[in-house]
């Protein structure tokens, strides 16, 4: 992941601005009725990821319970979280 | 040998053939679980499951979200299973579907999923075929034996539809 380098003097001007920004995370949780295979296809379709890190995602939540799947503005994360539920996946929103 | 309701893949496409009894099973399922997504009853833990709490530790911003977005998700779920319906033979035959096709009827199959989960209690350590022989042992034909082996079917429908329209077309 990359983030932009913030000096000392920006980060005084944009306080209020980051503090009103601060990262959100969807978080997917862990139900007994989702496959495996669905939850996978249904991570790379709306994330566009890897099969790979799609795959790393779901047996996070299969094994872990939940799993961080997206992280931004928190318009952003309810765009993601709204996609999630028309999927049927139980999707929350936290600070992160 | 085809197996009615398993998908495969046949170019551009997902197929499978349906008989009638398959073709009435899946127009009731729908249909009720259309009926759920009309109109979800308040507080039903099926309501609950299909349009989750978003913010779960701030009961005024999910409410605010969901005053926001339950609408469009309402929509969204009832037209989706608009599609499966309009996609099922009238008694018995082929289902064609294209790949927008095939994630409408993905996305109703987990919903359907999700409320007849429910329904008979699926958890993690659920074994599916223990759970209907005992229900079936019970009461043959009671409403248990039923609902069980169509969550079964259902399962096996949808498992077979992901790796169909994952599977690389063949030209």
């Amino acid at each position: 992941m990359t983030g932009t380098q913030v000096t000392p003097a920006q980060a005084t001007e944009t306080e209020e601005t980051a503090e009103v920004d601060r990262p959100w995370i969807t978080v997917v949780h862990n139900d007994p009725v989702n496959l495996m295979s669905y939850v996978t296809w249904v991570f790379q379709k709306l994330f566009g990821y890897t099969r790979e890190k799609a795959e790393k995602l779901m047996l996070d939540v299969h094994h872990k319970g939940r799993a961080v799947v997206s992280s931004g503005a928190r318009e952003r994360m309810e765009h993601d979280a709204s996609r999630l539920h028309a999927h049927g996946l139980w999707a929350t929103i936290e600070k992160s | 040998m085809t197996y009615p309701g398993l998908f495969r893949r046949d170019g551009e496409f997902c197929v499978t053939t349906l008989g009638n009894p398959e073709v009435a099973i899946l127009r009731r399922v729908f249909t009720e679980t259309a009926n759920l997504v009309t109109a979800p009853p308040v507080g039903d833990p099926i309501t609950e499951r299909l349009f989750p709490v978003v913010y779960p530790d701030d009961r005024e911003e999910a409410a605010e979200f969901r005053r926001l977005t339950e609408e469009d998700l309402r929509t969204e779920k009832s037209h989706q299973i608009g599609v499966v319906l309009s996609c099922l033979p009238d008694r018995s035959g082929g289902v064609r579907l294209d790949g927008e096709q095939a994630e409408a009827w993905l996305r109703a199959l987990t919903d359907a999923r999700l409320a007849l989960g429910i329904k008979v209690d699926i958890a993690d350590d659920t074994d599916l075929s223990d759970e209907i022989d005992d229900a079936a042992m019970r009461d043959p034909t009671g409403v248990r034996a039923m609902q069980l082996s169509v969550y079964g079917y259902l399962t096996y429908m949808q498992e077979s539809l992901v790796e169909a329209l994952e599977s690389t077309p063949l030209v």
